[in-house]
Formats: C-alpha cells, structure tokens, sequence
C-alpha cells in the first residue's frame, strides 16, 4: 500500500470531522454567540487582549502548538505497527485533541480569558491550582530533560546540522535587535536568515570539516575518554552542558532578544517542513514497508501507545496556549471553532506526515524490525529514522536526500531549542510563583529559579541510563512526559466538562474524552510506577523515574479526587461560571 | 493577480509576527510606565528634582495616566490634581 493513502484517509477524516463534528460540539455543546463580547473586546489594551483575524489568530496559535513532539512520540509508536498509531493520530485528534483545543479556548473567553490554572482555581479550589502548578513544573522539566537529549542526539547522529543551528542564534539576535530599534518588517529578514541556514546545512553536509561530530573528535564509537566514558557517553556530556549554559542565557534574556525571533524563523520552517514532506509524499508515493501490527511487541501498546504519542493526538501544552494567549486575542466566538479544532487538526497532519515517513523509509519489513528490535530499541532510533525518512521524501522534490536529512534535522532541533528555551522559562516563573506561594523569598529571584531549573534538568537528562549509556536517558523519560502532559489535558477536559454542567448542558462530548485519557494514564502510570521502576518483585527498578512517577501518580489522585467532588456539586448559579 | 499575491503574503507575514508584535508592544508599555512613573513621582511622594520640567509634559500624556492608573492596580485616580475617572 502506498503512503499517500494514509495521508488521504487521514486528510478526509479531519476534514470530516472540522466539518461535521466540530460544528455538532459548537452548535449543540458550546453554543456558540457570534454576538458574545470576547476579552479582546472587552478588556482591549493593544498588547495582551487585541481583536485578530481569525486566520492569523490560528497561523499563530498552529505555529505555537506544533514543534518537536508530535514528531518524537509517532516516530517511536510506529513500533507496535502503523495502524495503531494512525488510528490514534486521525481518531484522537478529531474525537479527543480537537474538542479539548477549542474547549479550553472557549472556556477561557466565556471567563475573562483566564487560563486553565486560574480556572482551576476557580472551578475545583484553591489546592487543585497549587496541584496544577506542580503538575505543569513536572511537564516543564520532563520537556527540558527530554529535549535536551532530543538535540544532543541529533548532533551527535547529524553533525552537519550543528553548523546551522548555532548560526541561528546570531542571526535571530540581529533580526530581533533591528526590528526592535527600527521598527521594521521580520519578513524579509527571517527569509535571508532561512536562506543562510540551510545554505550553511547544504555545504556541511558535503564539507566534513564543517560537521562538528564530537565523537569522532574524542576517538571513534569504539573509543574510550576521560572518566573512563565511551567518546558517545562523553558527547553527550559535552552537547548537553552546553545546551544548558546556552539555554541559562537565552531564558534569562528578554524574549524579544532571542525567543521571539527564533519563534519567527521557526514558523518558516515548519511551513516549509510541512510542504517539503506532503509534496514529496505526493511525487514519490512510497511504499508502507512496515508492518501493520507488532504481534511479537515486548511491551504492549494498550495502553502505552496513548502517552507515548502525546502531542499529536491530543496534548495538555494546546491548552496552555488557547487559554493563555489565543483566548485573549479571539475577535469573535465563532472563531473559536476555526482556531481551536483546526489548530489541533494542524498538529495532527504533522504528527500523520511523522509516522508516513518512518513506516516508508524502510525497503523492507525485515530491516524495520531489525531497528525497531524492543521498544527500547525504537525509543532510541525512532528520531532518526524519521529524519532519514524525511529526507528520502523531500527526494520527491528534487533534494538529495543526505542533503534533505541534514535540513529537516535543523528543524527538529530548532524547533527543540525552542521549546527548551521557553519551558525553562517557564519553569523558572513556576519556581517563583510558588516561592511567593510559600514565602520563600529566594526562589523569586530569577537566576536562583533558572539555576534549580537548569541543574534538575541536566540531571535528569544525565542520571537515567538510556540506549546509549550514560547521557542518554532522555528517551526513558518519554513516556513520562505523555503521561504528565495527557495528564494536563484530561484535567482541562474535566474542567471544560465541570463548566458545562454547571451551565446545565450536554457535556459527553467532553467527559468521554476525558475518562479515556485519564483511565489510559492511570493504567500506563501504575503499570509502570509498581511493576516497572519500583524494583518490587520482577521489575528492575530505576529510583529516579520511580520517585518522579509516584509523585505525578499522587497529584493525579488527589486532583482527581478533588474534582470529582466538585463535578458532584448539585444547585450551583450557572450565571457565576460565565462572563 | 498581484495583489492578491501581496495580500496572500501580507496574511502570512501577520501570522506569523503576531507574537513578535505583542511583545515589542509590552516593551515599550513597561518602558512607558516606567517614564509615567518617574512623571508623577513628585505628586506620588517620591522626590523629582526635575519635576518643575515635567510639569510642562502633563497635557501631552493626560490620555495614557487613565491607563496606566488601572494597569498599576489603582482602580481610581490616585492624584487629586487629576481626576480622570
């Protein structure tokens, strides 16, 4: 079967489902009033609540949500056969992440665009805002750690992309500085700087002297460094102490500086990244080499295949940004529909190209299995062979594919640096708001709160022992992250389902969803707390990934416990949960 | 045709420096209100030794001091001298 097909099933499926089912939960759930007064109209202030159109409201809503996730997760899900990750992929999107994007948006709109945190204040009480905040502290250091080993990784497997990602930060510097001072257009900038990345990936990619490939700097694959560490152990050592000495800076920075500008050259990227892909699937329609189903799989995908495809199926990170920013800025409510479903739809065709392109880069069912060998295996390879596949579509439209592969590795890595950049941002107003919670009046300063940010991720990007050896434990933390982040959009879905009941409506649209994502997380929580890292019994045990899993365990608990009081409440004024 | 083009590619480029937009604008309002507050230090309790100066800009900033009064969390006027709302 050709590839192209999945992306036409899955095409026609979103396009249904934006059509039809979107229209359903608008009309009959949300009830949408295209004469409602938004925040952006309401509370206009020119910087944080400005009327938009809806089609760039959703351009920048789309580029805010998507980046390197819904690559990572489909490329290593591929694992337990295509279909399943398909299925998830169109299903999950259409049925869970499209309801949950444009719920939480229309949440926050009808309450003065405040976001999810605030709303559980609001909804749930006092104690479930301080247990989101911990829940979101544990999701940001998950994406610091995991990112950071997703970049170190690519630079040790792509050297010839490190070239151009470091050529990157002077170039956004310079784009920001200028169109701060002068007050100039970003486009044509951002384009020359575009052009000069992927011109410096062209030639590194043919120049050996230009791919920095520290393993081959400290002796070869087979050799052995300092400390008694093999030279990969020692890259990783290396790329990731400067990551985080790059990211200390670049979080501590105004966003305009740096963040801003990369966020900019990025959009470009993910334009171009989508097109190159779909138009090269389109040329080439290559054969699905892969098989359909694993039946020999060493883990079962029920129901690991649910966290560990998190963004690109559904993803509590969306909902952070539709109540955050997008809420502000939503010009009528009808938008709501095109922005929110169609944003999650935007993730979900990048999420389907990830998985067409690893389940076609194989010529054969046989070297798929021989990579994808365990689910270990696959956690350690799935990023490269998408980027390998990649490349082998980008064929399709004339790029040499060792050329194409160094280019859409560029983009997974920028699109990670970003998203370390801003979730040890993140993190660090997350310290300091609850050191103003608890009065401990260091953490609010912003170099103590970066500095525990910085140290607890390259900790945990170090201490777990991954496919690699040391360094190399990212991967491990992966489906940790798809349960802290599935978590966050089960409790946003529970918060969308609590509000609608309060306002005496349908609200199954909302509830299934999120008793699905919830039951899914729990199981795949307490498999692998109690029977995999907790070292009782047969498990091997690992105290870090333990420690970590428990702790999301319990405030999963609790703030279930918590909401399910809340969602019992009888005789409330509906008029109180509505602006 | 080509303006169409030039509109296609003016709707790219607003989707994409939305963010970019917001945040030079937040700039320049932290440094607005920084300079609104060194302006109405004087009247605020804070000595200015420039204030005789200042007193001279209060017309051409009258219209901004209602803002900024609500974005500094005074829900009213703090100045006797001007009352805006």
């Amino acid at each position: 079967m050709g590839g192209i097909w999945l992306a036409v099933i899955g095409g026609l499926v979103f396009l249904f489902g934006y059509k039809y089912y979107s229209k359903l939960i608008a009309e009959r759930v949300y009830r949408l009033d295209p004469n409602y007064v938004t925040p952006a109209h309401q509370y206009k202030d020119g910087v944080d609540f400005v009327p938009t159109n809806k089609f760039v409201l959703w351009g920048h809503h789309f580029t805010s949500v998507a980046g390197a996730a819904p690559i990572v997760g489909p490329a290593i899900a591929v694992y337990w056969g295509w279909l399943p990750a398909f299925l998830w992929v169109i299903l999950g999107t259409v049925f869970a992440a499209g309801v949950h994007d444009f719920g939480t948006l229309v949440l926050s709109v009808r309450n003065k665009g405040q976001s999810v945190g605030s709303l559980a204040n609001k909804l749930i009480g006092k104690r479930a805002k301080v247990l989101f905040l911990f829940i979101i502290l544990i999701l940001v250091l998950m994406v610091n750690a995991v990112f950071a080993w997703v970049i170190a990784n690519l630079f040790i497997t792509f050297p010839a992309s490190v070239v151009s990602v470091f050529i990157q930060i002077p170039l956004a510097i310079w784009i920001g500085y200028s169109v701060y001072k002068r007050n100039g257009s970003m486009l044509i900038p951002s384009i020359v700087a575009l052009g000069v990345m992927y011109a410096s990936a062209v030639i590194a990619s043919r120049v050996e002297f230009l791919q920095i490939d520290l393993v081959r700097y400290f002796g070869g694959q087979e050799a052995t460094s300092l400390f008694g560490l093999s030279s990969t152990s020692m890259a990783f050592l290396v790329w990731i102490a400067i990551l985080m000495i790059y990211v200390y800076i670049a979080s501590t920075l105004p966003v305009w500086k740096l963040l801003q500008p990369r966020d900019y050259i990025n959009s470009h990227q993910l334009i171009v990244g989508l097109g190159l892909l779909y138009l090269g699937l389109l040329f080439t329609n290559p054969e699905i080499t892969a098989p359909m189903t694993n039946g020999a799989a060493d883990v079962s995908w029920f129901p690991l295949l649910f966290i560990t495809i998190a963004c690109g199926a559904i993803s509590g990170f969306h909902g952070l940004v539709s109540s955050g920013t997008s809420s502000k800025q939503l010009d009528k409510e009808t938008d709501a529909r095109f922005v929110g479903y169609l944003g999650a739809v935007g993730e979900g065709a990048l999420a389907l190209i990830a998985i067409i392109a690893c389940i076609t880069f194989f010529p054969n069912v046989e070297e798929f299995q021989a990579t994808y060998s365990g689910f270990a295996a696959a956690s350690g390879a799935g990023l490269g062979v998408f980027i390998q596949g990649a490349g082998q579509l980008a064929t399709g439209v004339g790029i040499p594919a060792d050329i194409a592969a160094t280019i859409v590795s560029v983009i997974i890595v920028s699109f990670a640096a970003t998203t370390l950049d801003s979730s040890v941002r993140l993190m660090r107003y997350i310290i300091a708001e609850l050191g103003e919670e608890y009065n401990v009046n260091p953490l609010t300063n912003a170099h103590v709160a970066t500095t525990i940010a910085v140290v607890s991720s390259a900790a945990l990007t170090l201490l777990p022992q991954g496919p690699k050896g040391f360094g190399s434990g990212g991967y491990l933390l992966w489906p940790l992250f798809g349960t802290s982040n599935q978590l966050l959009a089960g409790i946003s879905l529970l918060l969308i389902t609590i509000w609608l009941k309060r306002q005496g409506r349908n609200y199954i649209a909302t509830l299934l969803p999120m008793v699905f994502l919830m039951f899914m997380t729990l199981w795949a929580m307490i498999n692998q707390v109690v029977f995999e890292w907790s070292g009782v019994g047969e498990s091997e045990g690992n105290m870090l990934l333990f420690i970590f899993g428990s702790i999301i365990l319990i405030f999963t608990l609790w703030i279930l416990i918590t909401a399910a009081s809340s969602l019992s409440k009888k005789g409330d004024d509906p008029s109180q949960f509505s602006a | 045709m080509k303006e169409k083009f030039k509109r296609i590619i003016q709707l790219y480029d607003e989707m994409i420096s939305l963010p970019h937009k917001t945040e030079i604008a937040r700039e320049l309002r932290d440094e607005d209100d920084l300079f609104l507050l060194l302006l109405y230090s004087d009247m605020l309790g804070l000595p200015n030794p420039v204030f005789y100066y200042t007193l001279e800009l209060y017309p051409y900033i009258i219209e901004k001091f209602h803002d900024w009064h609500l974005r500094m969390g005074m829900e009213h006027s703090p100045l006797d001298g001007i009352r805006c709302c």
